[in-house]
């Protein structure tokens, strides 16, 4: 039996599609005893569909450092 | 650089942690209304040029963000009226239906838009994609790196750990973090409004 912090790992691994089959399964199990951690489930996916609902943008590291660069000259 | 600071207000400006603070927010806010990567971008570094050479107007009764979207409002009206003029006027598309085979009223079909629930979607999820972006501003720094680079840019997961010289267990942990927090903050400020 996995704990709940092991589960809330392999709950964020499956947002990301990277939690392995034995992983799954283990974490399962534990969804079936463990109430909380069903309840974390549920909100978690609920955030990943949001995240990608939303469609974010985002500036890259490499933009923002230039963006930095201008500003900085201006000071 | 000297800033005015009234003994009444708490808020003052920190243009050195404005790119690192507000650009994302900025970049999406500026997003939903020219929809072009470079056009916000551009729109984004003006903002700040303008908010450092107004920055002795700042009275320090807004928060600098709210401050700052002031500024960007005005820039995005600016990016409009300038497309516009140059095209002379503004661009409006009626679709007339020519569709023979429609022959219901007329009215009644520009009406009743199959698209306006469409369009309400679009409006909704601008605003979710500000409520996430704020939400991760409020996260520690390597906190919303990890997330967005996982998250927003979906890099892998190897190589997040080569480019931070962290070790795939951190990672989770730090994921973890960041996506209860992020839980904790979009129950308050999105789905409570």
């Amino acid at each position: 039996m996995i704990s709940c912090e092991q589960a809330a790992i392999i709950c964020n691994k499956s947002q990301y599609h990277e939690a392995s089959f034995l992983e799954k399964i283990k974490f399962r199990i534990h969804l079936f005893v463990c109430k909380a951690c069903a309840g974390f489930t549920k909100k978690n996916t609920q955030l990943t569909a949001l995240c990608e609902k939303a469609q974010l943008q985002q500036l890259s590291e490499e933009d923002k450092r230039l963006m930095k660069k201008e500003l900085e000259n201006k000071f | 650089m000297i800033l005015t600071k009234k003994s009444m207000t708490t808020h003052q400006l920190q243009p050195d942690t404005w790119v690192d603070l507000y650009a994302d927010y900025l970049f999406n806010y500026a997003m939903a209304r020219v929809s072009d990567a470079e056009i916000a971008k551009d729109l984004v570094q003006e903002t700040f040029f303008a908010g450092l050479k107004s920055a002795k107007n700042y009275k320090g009764t807004a928060a600098e963000r709210t401050w700052l979207i002031a500024i960007l409002k005005r820039k995005v009206i600016d990016y409009y009226r300038k497309i516009n003029s140059k095209k002379g006027k503004a661009e409006v598309r009626i679709n007339y239906n020519s569709n023979s085979d429609s022959d219901g009223d007329w009215l009644e079909e520009q009406v009743a838009d199959p698209f306006s629930l469409k369009e309400n979607d679009a409006v909704e999820n601008r605003e979710l994609g500000l409520a996430i972006q704020e939400c991760i501003s409020k996260l520690p720094k390597k906190q919303s790196r990890v997330f967005t680079m996982k998250t927003i840019q979906g890099i892998s997961t190897e190589d997040i750990c080569k480019e931070l010289g962290i070790n795939p267990s951190n990672l989770w942990v730090m994921v973890h973090r960041a996506r209860t927090a992020l839980m904790g903050c979009l129950n308050e400020n999105w789905f409570r409004v």
